[in-house]
């Protein structure tokens, strides 16, 4: 799917949407502050925007509401779909914010992890990591590479620090619907796949987990934990393929 | 927010650049290893296995779930290019 140069505008826009929505909660955080007050501040910047969150009511079935927020909320093992509720955040903590916006039709979403207070070594260590491995994915959305590079690219930075690659949730193309096809695992051989091109447009989240990459869904039917505790980070852009190299379309 | 892995999606060989893609249960065997298959949307079609499945020996039985390359010209024969475990 390439989108127009109209409708990249467009995800441009709701990009820059997401974007404040992140610099407002990044802003926030700190301990003492709980998950629900940062939903508040993200819904505060989608309405004044004037768009509408792709979050609240996502998906939902036998097992799971749908979605009661317009961001997830996930705090140290929990990897992606944590519901923001009234869990106060302590110094030493780590927690994945993930949300976007609509503008238009068109949509953003992008994520991030950000220590509360100073943090441990390690968990440092691990949100660097994670973070270099959404760039080595980004740079290898070049016109011309296959969609395996991209997971093949995270993959390699994730894994040479250690850590374990998530393999049950994947990136997506993104465009008037936020989940699209085809999947953009965070792992694979490279050269595998449809050829990138100009007006494809992906959201890139590796989830990188300090331990192993098993997951376990928790009883609300949306958060997921690391299977053995450990630490995760999550971060995640929506970028289009251009005939000039990558553009990331959630920054401010 | 992440997509779930859906396995069907990993697509491991570049079909053809009209090809579609998709998965399906094979109903029956028929001689020369032709198989008559049945989409998830409810098609039936009949299809040959590819050359790469039958160069590494793949046996392919009825109740398998495969994926299959199918031409838009023909919406009625297709090729088998995976068997999923």
């Amino acid at each position: 799917m390439r989108r127009t140069s109209d409708e990249l505008a467009k995800m441009r826009r709701a990009g820059r949407v997401v974007a404040e929505m992140h610099e407002k909660i990044r802003a926030a955080i700190r301990p003492g502050v709980t998950t629900r007050e940062l939903d508040k501040i993200g819904r505060e910047v989608i309405e004044r925007n004037g768009a509408r969150s792709n979050f609240l009511n996502y998906g939902g079935g036998p097992g799971a509401p749908p979605f009661p927020a317009v961001i997830c909320a996930s705090p140290n093992d929990v990897i992606v779909h944590g519901i923001p509720d009234d869990t106060v955040l302590v110094e030493g903590d780590i927690i994945s914010i993930d949300c976007g916006a609509i503008i238009e039709g068109y949509h953003g979403d992008a994520a991030f992890t950000a220590p509360v207070g100073p943090v441990t070594g390690d968990a440092a260590r691990l949100l660097q990591v994670t973070e270099a491995s959404l760039f080595a994915g980004i740079e290898a959305m070049v016109d011309g590479n296959r969609l395996s590079d991209i997971g093949h690219a995270v993959q390699t930075v994730a894994e040479a620090a250690g850590y374990g690659v998530v393999r049950e949730y994947t990136g997506h193309a993104i465009g008037t619907a936020m989940h699209e096809s085809p999947q953009v695992p965070n792992w694979g051989k490279p050269g595998k796949g449809p050829k990138l091109r100009p007006g494809n447009v992906f959201a890139i989240e590796p989830m990188v987990n300090v331990g192993s990459a098993e997951t376990r869904v928790m009883a609300d039917g949306w958060g997921v934990r690391t299977a053995d505790g450990s630490l995760s980070a999550h971060f995640e852009h929506s970028i289009a393929v251009t005939d000039h190299g990558p553009e990331i379309l959630t920054l401010p | 927010m992440p997509a779930p892995l859906v396995s069907s999606e990993i697509v491991l060989a570049k079909p053809k650049e009209d090809a579609i893609v998709l998965e399906g249960t094979v109903l029956e065997s028929l001689p020369n290893a032709m198989f008559k298959v049945e989409l998830e949307n409810g098609h039936e079609l009949l299809a040959h296995i590819s050359g790469k499945m039958r160069m590494h020996y793949i046996r392919i039985l009825p109740g398998d779930r495969v994926q299959v390359e199918l031409t838009p010209y023909d919406l009625k024969r297709g090729r088998i290019t995976y068997r999923y475990k």
